[in-house]
């Protein structure tokens, strides 16, 4: 076991990959000089420019030779240097990359590796701190993660690399910092589609993924009057249903904390299967706190309040347990 | 060896290729009776009159290179090896296409002769291309990408995107325009502000030509020199193959935006035409030769569709199948 910042366990996950399989290559722009966050500093000295390829500014080329690459036994890793400039390649993974297996009925598959850094709270404006999720949900083929640690992130970036099909990694900017004991090799290994239950409490049952995984914690941790499993989610498509069905039948509620907007979040699945599936078990209705529909903004005072803070999701989850119904939203009557 | 492969070597000899582009023409003339009869859904592009440029480019590819092409690519498959039934199959919808019944005619593929599917998004198939050439060039094999786009291609960004990357990157592909001179619907001279297209490459300091596309032996000088230099490692070469398509741009569009007499001028240059009369004039076939072939031709194709229409359509388990890895 090692610690290390998020940020190093990317690199680590990504030198380990590149050591043990050949096929595995880098290529994204300025990933020679490790970029913006430093997340591929070193790895061009240590496995040279034909394993670690700078690209020019030109996402959907890049992305287009990534799958077309993997569909020839590659497995390139390519980095969208945020995730919002995937907005002009998006027809090379979502239409076709996505899709080759199915129309060559396996005859072609897509080992293909997104990472892009994402999320809000580093004072990026509207364009550079989006987590996007809802681009990749509802497109059959695709996997995607976000890793919430240091651990979570060299496990997760691990088996996507290994995956036989495209997932995407949305790398949480502001947790690149972050530090935590990592065990590296196999063991360190997480599989897609496994959620991680962080803590185990009674009263209610908190899903969360990447930052809110944090705030969700924070929130616990500031009060005694409930205790929740917090289940780290870590995939997102596809998500573990088993995990969250098995914690909310105990606990007879569910709170989700998301970081992307009201309006189409992941959490309308997760609560809308809940539902579903445990009818007349639920104690209270599931109840999602998330950002409001709206831009991020820039201004530190408002991008905080934008986001779901641990004050926020403590008040709502008090007066959810208080009234048994679901809290209105700050910004309701804006 | 596959049947697809057997079909491929066939192009080894002059008399081979133009009995495939007569192939070609006659599997297309057929969809719009098969369509009259209810057995094609959605939507179709023709390429009749663009035998020439597939035809070519097939006779000197070799089966592990890897083609990536638009959605106008019955006569690419059917050049590259896939058999009647497979492209007629698949656009029947079944089982026995090439993609099983769940692509359509914008999606036939064969990996076995390097077809991957067929792009239906304009521009897409070219930096899909330059990753399949990348892949190559990390592998350190010599096979050659190649893929094939319209006139319309080439003012999307991913033409100009992926040419630049395959300069900085010389690899070994080569972009071929079938400049049709119709994007869709729109003349090109009311969408490009230039007529010779292969001038795109100089700002990308690439290798250019320009070629006859309805010659078929014009066609392969400039694609075999083209492979060449990208398999010897020297990089892209983007080539403008000047063609005419007779069909419009797809089943529901009757093309009356075409300049007067522009069809007729074009018929006059047939690639079907031009193949058989050299191959008569050197003492290959006789005019009777050609008839009979072409008979020939049009029994196989009746027959093809015979067993397509005998085939069924895909199973309920196929459309669940190969979504994921974990699900095959």
């Amino acid at each position: 076991m090692t610690v290390m910042r998020t940020r190093q366990a990317v690199i680590q996950a990504l030198s380990d990959e590149l050591e043990s399989d050949p096929t595995v290559f880098l290529m994204g722009e300025d990933i020679g000089s490790g970029g913006p966050f430093k997340a591929t500093e070193g790895l061009i000295e240590k496995f040279g420019e034909e394993r670690v390829i700078d690209t020019p500014i030109s996402e959907m080329a890049f992305l287009g030779a990534g799958v077309g690459a993997a569909a020839m036994g590659m497995r390139p890793v390519v980095e969208m240097m945020f995730i919002e400039f995937i907005g002009v390649a998006l027809d090379q993974l979502t239409t076709q990359g996505a899709f080759y297996r199915y129309l060559s009925r396996g005859a072609y598959q897509v080992p293909l590796t997104i990472r892009a850094a994402a999320g809000a709270g580093m004072g990026f404006g509207c364009q550079h701190s989006q987590i996007l999720d809802q681009w990749f949900r509802g497109n059959a083929g695709i996997s995607l993660v976000i890793p919430s640690s240091p651990q979570s992130m060299y496990g997760l970036l691990r088996s996507a690399i290994r995956s036989n099909d495209p997932v995407v990694v949305l790398e949480h900017k502001a947790l690149y910092g972050e530090r935590g004991d990592v065990i590296t090799g196999e063991a360190g290994i997480i599989p897609i589609g496994q959620a991680n239950v962080i803590t185990e409490g009674t009263d209610l049952t908190i899903v969360a993924i990447g930052s809110t995984v944090h705030t969700a914690k924070a929130a616990m941790e500031s009060q005694s009057e409930w205790s929740a499993d917090i289940i780290d989610l870590q995939t997102l498509i596809p998500w573990d249903k088993a995990t969250v069905m098995k914690s909310v039948a105990k606990t007879g509620r569910l709170v989700i904390v998301e970081e992307s907007s009201y309006s189409g979040g992941w959490g309308s699945e997760i609560s809308s299967e809940v539902v579903s599936q445990l009818w007349g078990k639920l104690k209270a209705p599931p109840h999602r706190i998330t950002s409001p529909d709206a831009p991020i903004p820039y201004a530190q005072e408002l991008e905080k309040r934008y986001l779901p803070s641990p004050e926020y999701v403590t008040s709502q989850i008090s007066e959810l347990l208080k009234t048994g119904k679901c809290p209105a939203p700050w910004w309701e009557g804006f | 060896m596959t049947t697809s492969l057997i079909r491929r070597q066939a192009l080894d000899t002059e008399l081979g290729r133009l009995e495939r582009m007569l192939e070609i023409r006659a599997v297309e003339e057929s969809i719009q009776t098969l369509y009259n009869d209810g057995h094609v859904r959605g939507s179709t592009h023709l390429a009749n009159g663009q035998e020439a440029i597939s035809v070519g480019i097939a006779s000197i590819l070799r089966p592990t290179d890897v083609v990536t092409c638009t959605y106008r690519g019955h006569a690419t498959a059917l050049a590259l090896g896939v058999s009647p039934e497979g492209v007629l199959g698949e656009i029947c919808g079944r089982v026995i296409g090439c993609s099983g019944g769940l692509g359509g005619s914008m999606h036939l593929m064969d990996a076995s002769v390097g077809l991957m599917p067929t792009f239906a998004i304009v521009g897409a198939g070219l930096p899909v291309a330059a990753g399949v050439a990348l892949a190559a060039k990390l592998k350190k094999n010599d096979s050659v990408a190649l893929t094939i786009f319209g006139d319309g291609s080439t003012n999307i960004g991913a033409f100009h995107e992926t040419l630049n990357m395959a300069s900085i990157f010389k690899l070994p592909i080569v972009f071929v325009i079938e400049n049709n001179l119709y994007g869709e619907y729109t003349r090109i001279n009311l969408s490009t502000p230039i007529s010779d297209l292969a001038d795109r490459a100089d700002s990308y300091a690439m290798r250019k030509e320009i070629v006859d596309g309805q010659d078929i032996d014009a066609v392969r000088a400039s694609i075999s020199a083209a492979v060449k230099y990208a398999r010897e490692g020297n990089g892209p070469s983007l080539i403008e193959a000047k063609t005419y398509r007779y069909s419009g741009h797809s089943r529901s569009d009757p093309a009356t935006y075409r300049l007067p007499g522009e069809l007729d001028e074009w018929k006059k240059r047939d690639p079907l035409d031009i193949a058989a009369a050299k191959l008569i004039s050197n003492g290959t076939i006789t005019g009777q030769d050609l008839e009979k072939l072409k008979s020939e031709i049009d029994t196989r194709v009746a027959k093809a569709i015979e067993t397509v229409l005998a085939s069924d359509g895909p199973s309920l388990e196929a459309l669940m199948q190969h979504v994921s890895a974990s699900r095959k």
